[in-house]
């Protein structure tokens, strides 16, 4: 069972990618919702609402302690930020990857965009949507990069977590949510 | 470098789908918009006058001062939308040129044009439109909208408007579903849009944009109803800043709105956080909002 964070955001979009890979899949609203899933998505949204919410519901400490446990995290572009080690200057929310995220980076909505990205392990490029994204930082570890724009990352894996700074779940496409799947062992 | 593609439909309707299971909050200056973001506000709507004032006030409302609008664009790091009057393409240009996330063409304001509304499609910026009813939601749709919300009526803290707007959008799309090709055309002749769009509506079973609350709400509880009516996320214009508690009243119905399916947690959230804006009957109203544009 795969858990999509249902508190904010782009919910219903990552369930019906789940639903179209024919993976069992259910919102998460609160801490209990979390228990025995292979996997959580935190999707697109504001990341300042997600924070606060994921705080003032309880989720927080349950996400890390599932995590410890070997539920693997999936973030797109706000849910990257929210899963990221470091936010700008803030300190650490849910540390799960060794990566520094600076908020609304490539400016504000007239500068969105949609580009084609070429990603490691998968044959045809992908049509990705960038909607006031985050920027990822160079990860100076054992952090694979596997996709860059414009020579900065822009997707990322460590272990069992993946962050993407678009929003796949707005591409008719599923090959990078398949990858999350293959990364929580459900696929 | 790589090719990229900006100001596309996709990326217009994609930042409203990020907005979902939010609340956006009218704001009239760089105070205000930081505490709507602590708050948890999704975006915040720039405005010289909430509803309320506009109401009580009268005379003409117009797009708000952009040095207000970019002090607030300053203070924030959510997204900031500002409002035109219906039909005023000068004032999107300029809201354009300074860069907002969203522009809200609004009958809030006093309307500029009562033969067209702004021709969106031509515009880089996303925008977001009123509507009463499907008809309405559909033209602003084929005009280059790229989300929707109810017009309710702004400024009465009365909920009672946004729930008819949201049922009238909810029974018209049920409607289609009984419909032949026939009956989809002539529909689409009455509500003076293409039949493609209709009929992409029957298949959906909803806007093909996201569709928000607005005009009236007040309290936690009418924020989670209109989401539990359907509905993608709220607008609280004059119901934030205009109740006792500001603060209070912001924070507790962005939890009502998250959590909307728990009665519970609404009733929680809903413990003294002071008095919700006062209210206004519609049937006393000297002007009705909704009923401008068409």
């Amino acid at each position: 069972m795969i858990g999509v964070l249902a508190l904010q955001g782009g919910v219903e979009e990552h369930m019906s990618a789940l639903k179209k890979l024919g993976v069992e899949a259910k919102e998460v609203r609160t801490p209990e919702q979390l228990d025995g899933l292979k996997g959580l998505i935190i999707p697109g949204g504001e990341s300042t609402t997600l924070r606060k919410l994921i705080g003032r519901f309880g989720l927080r400490e349950k996400i890390i302690a599932e995590h410890k446990q070997g539920m693997a995290l999936f973030g797109t572009c706000a849910g990257a930020i929210v899963l990221s080690k470091k936010i700008d200057g803030e300190k650490e929310f849910i540390p799960a990857l060794e990566i520094t995220a600076k908020r609304n980076s490539y400016g504000a909505q007239l500068d969105s965009f949609e580009a084609m990205l070429k990603i490691k392990g998968l044959e045809k490029e992908f049509p990705a949507v960038f909607i006031r994204a985050p920027e990822f930082l160079p990860p100076t570890n054992g952090v694979e990069v596997l996709a860059e724009f414009n020579k900065k990352p822009v997707l990322v894996k460590d272990g069992n977590v993946m962050l993407c700074s678009f929003h796949p779940e707005l591409s008719q496409d599923l090959r990078i949510h398949e990858l999350f799947l293959k990364i929580a062992k459900v696929y | 470098m790589g090719e990229t593609k900006k100001g596309t439909y996709k990326l217009k309707t994609g930042l409203a789908q990020m907005l979902k299971g939010g609340v956006i909050m009218d704001v009239v200056n760089a105070e205000h918009a930081k505490i709507a973001e602590n708050a948890g506000a999704v975006a915040v709507m720039a405005l010289e006058r909430v509803p309320s004032d506009i109401r009580k006030d009268g005379g003409v409302a117009r797009m708000s001062d952009p040095k207000m609008i970019k002090e607030i664009m300053a203070s924030v790091s959510i997204p900031v939308m500002a409002k035109v009057r219906i039909g005023h393409f000068v004032e999107a240009q300029i809201l354009e040129s300074l860069g907002v996330d969203y522009i809200d063409e609004s009958e809030v304001l006093t309307p500029a044009d009562e033969s067209s509304h702004v021709n969106k499609g031509k515009f880089k910026i996303p925008f977001v439109c009123g509507a009463t009813n499907l008809g309405e939601a559909l033209r602003r749709i084929n005009e280059g909208a790229a989300m929707i919300r109810t017009k309710g009526e702004a400024g009465t803290g009365n909920v009672v408007e946004a729930v008819r707007h949201c049922k009238n959008i909810s029974s018209e799309i049920a409607a289609l579903q009984k419909m032949d090709g026939k009956g989809l055309k002539k529909r689409a002749g009455e509500m003076r849009v293409p039949v493609n769009l209709v009929e992409e509506i029957k298949k959906l079973k909803k806007l093909p944009v996201v569709n928000f609350a607005a005009g009236g709400i007040a309290t936690p509880a009418d924020a989670a109803m209109m989401m539990q009516l359907g509905m993608d996320g709220v607008f609280v214009g004059s119901g934030i800043f205009k109740s006792s508690d500001p603060e209070k009243m912001a924070k507790a119905i962005v939890e009502a709105t998250a959590q909307f399916n728990s009665p519970e947690t609404i009733a929680k959230v809903s413990e003294g956080i002071g008095d919700a804006m006062k209210g206004l009957e519609i049937d006393k109203l000297e002007t009705k909002m909704a009923k401008r544009g068409w």
